[in-house]
């Protein structure tokens, strides 16, 4: 199992490099270069060669790379071109908000999704069963920061139960979280009920059924742990959903975290803050698959005995 | 083709007429009644669209400023009507425009980005498929939201834009798809004969493999269109469209009632629905498609 942990850590090199590649080559396509539109534009050559100079644009795109790197993997992303406030003081603040709005909503969306699609296979065919089905088209379907104006109108104005806007580890993160929660959520619903299905008609299944065990036994104790693995791969290829989701939930219910910050960045053209938030979004999706991929050897023994993962 | 079907007792010879791949498909669609609600929701909006102009009752950019000011949903306004007067109803009848044809072509771009860069990885091989593919995954460790505001934003705010912006995220998906299924129809036999009589490898691979890729890729698109669509209305919401005031789209009609969310929720509530509606059809149509093709992966 070490191995296999090492193993995917040495994957990790690449993928981070990779990131920062992209997003370096992401300020080379802006139209003109980065002092012409912090210089806005202006018809000044002598401000502008000078801008040059101390941004090392005038360098090979070699050394400026080398350079970005350099200073970029320490964590300094330059200063706004706005406020001129460090980039990385910015994003301090506003990380681990989001951070705490993305755990927050995975575990709602965790902790509501498999009991309905264990219920939703287990009473194949029932009411519930097409109640979870039409769920899960929603859940794909809505647009969260539709869906997020519409709590806030239903729950904050009109029923008055819940704060619309506002941050805090309290009644404040109930709607975003609910809001966020939802295609994940029904991703994790249909995939549980598909997969225990799946298992339900096993062999094995079968065979516990023919000696005589309860349905309920079976399913808790032989069937739901297999048929789990495939939940937990799915669910990883839903971490991006779930991380985009949160950022524009944060827009509609003020949570002060990334996502305001990149709306800022966008509505301010702030193209190192843009950089930077970029940077970190997808460090911090690369270390949620990462989360998800060391999961798999503590559900699937096959893995943590070095066997074939397929 | 011109010979009679085969058949070991005359009753079945009698009544089974030739069929082909996509009658057949076809079929099994019809009958599937979810599939057709999304068919009608899909070809619904798209009449909308086309048709806005006869079937709009106002004009979507000109309003009556000084009687209808912010009135919410009444006969004659079943929508209710916006901050400069104008009815809500025909500027979502018109935002179909926008919205479909931004998100139909940035799809339909990606589409082909990601199939031509896939067969192309399949067929060369060695180096050029390596690095293909190491392009493919750095793309992929992105989240494609964040992909497409960057491009977006740094590329500046127009329709054009947009559509490049948003394929620019996609087509990796699809280059990875697309070399898979390449790949595999590789080894099939009748390629394999292709190649003994002499087919170049890109004759092969446009020819013969793509063809025979098309329908897991139809699937793709279809109910890729319908996140698309989402994505699309995402970035208008953040201002990332279009700046020219004078098209409506459904993400630019929520983001323009973000000041109203309160105090007028019918300005924001009619245009997503009408997002929700699109999406939810695209998504009916790709999983009827699906099940009617019989594509298994994904």
């Amino acid at each position: 199992m070490t191995r296999y942990f090492l193993n995917r850590l040495v994957q990790l090199i690449p993928t981070i490099l990779g990131i920062y590649t992209f997003a370096f080559l992401l300020m080379r396509v802006l139209p003109g270069d980065a002092a012409n539109v912090l210089a806005g534009f202006r018809d000044d050559q002598v401000h502008l060669e000078n801008l040059r100079r101390t941004m090392k644009l005038d360098e090979p795109i070699f050394n400026q790379y080398v350079g970005f790197l350099q200073s970029a993997l320490v964590g300094d992303f330059g200063n706004s071109y706005i406020t001129g406030q460090p980039v990385t003081e910015m994003i301090g603040d506003a990380f681990p908000l989001t951070v705490l709005l993305a755990a927050v909503t995975m575990l709602l969306a965790v902790m509501i999704g498999v009991p309905l699609g264990i219920v939703a296979a287990v009473w194949q065919d029932s009411i519930w069963d097409s109640v979870s089905r039409l769920l899960a088209l929603l859940g794909v379907s809505i647009p969260v920061f539709w869906l997020g104006i519409q709590f806030q109108v239903l729950f904050g104005l009109q029923l008055k139960w819940l704060p619309v806007s506002g941050v805090g580890f309290d009644k404040h993160i109930v709607l975003p979280a609910i809001t966020a929660c939802g295609a994940t959520l029904a991703l994790l619903m249909r995939m549980t009920r598909a997969s225990l299905l799946d298992e339900l008609h096993q062999d094995y299944a079968r065979t516990a059924r023919g000696k005589g065990l309860r349905e309920r036994s079976i399913i808790w104790i032989h069937v739901l742990r297999n048929a789990l693995l495939p939940v937990v791969t799915v669910w990883g290829g839903s971490l991006a959903n779930l991380l985009s989701g949160t950022l524009l939930v944060e827009i509609i219910f003020s949570w002060p975290g990334m996502g305001r910050l990149l709306l800022q960045a966008i509505n301010t053209r702030d193209y190192p803050l843009l950089q930077a938030i970029v940077i970190i979004l997808a460090l911090l999706y690369a270390g949620m698959n990462l989360l998800v991929d060391l999961s798999y050897p503590l559900i699937d023994p096959r893995i943590r005995y070095g066997q074939s993962t397929a | 083709m011109g010979s009679p079907p085969l058949s070991l007792s005359g009753t079945v010879g009698q009544s089974s007429r030739a069929r082909s791949l996509w009658g057949d498909a076809l079929r099994r669609l019809l009958h599937d009644r979810l599939a057709v609600l999304g068919l009608i929701i899909v070809v619904g909006a798209l009449v909308c669209a086309i048709f806005a102009p006869v079937i709009a009752p106002y004009p979507p950019l000109s309003g009556d400023l000084a009687n209808w000011y912010l009135k919410p949903p009444q006969p004659g306004h079943p929508f209710g009507t916006d901050d400069l007067g104008r009815d809500i109803l025909s500027r979502v009848i018109y935002g179909a425009q926008l919205s479909l044809k931004t998100s139909l072509l940035a799809e339909g771009l990606g589409m082909i980005i990601g199939t031509v860069v896939g067969i192309i990885a399949a067929t060369m091989g060695g180096f050029i498929d390596s690095l293909i593919m190491r392009i493919v995954d750095i793309l992929m460790a992105f989240p494609l939201l964040i992909i497409a505001i960057a491009l977006a934003t740094i590329l500046g705010g127009s329709d054009l834009n947009l559509i490049l912006a948003l394929s620019l995220s996609i087509w990796p998906f699809i280059a990875r798809l697309a070399r898979s299924q390449a790949l595999s129809l590789k080894e099939t036999e009748y390629v394999a004969a292709a190649r003994l009589v002499g087919a170049r490898p890109f004759a092969i691979m446009f020819r013969h493999i793509l063809p025979n890729m098309l329908t897991p890729l139809i699937v793709y698109s279809t109910l890729g269109a319908a996140n698309i669509i989402l994505q699309e209305a995402a970035l208008s919401f953040l201002g990332l469209g279009t700046t020219d005031p004078s098209v409506p789209s459904w993400g630019k009609m929520l983001s323009q009632a973000r000041s109203f969310t309160l105090s007028a929720p019918w300005l924001s509530f009619f245009p997503g629905l009408a997002i929700l509606l699109a999406v939810m059809g695209f998504n009916l149509l790709g999983d009827g498609l699906r099940d009617a093709l019989d594509v298994r992966s994904r």
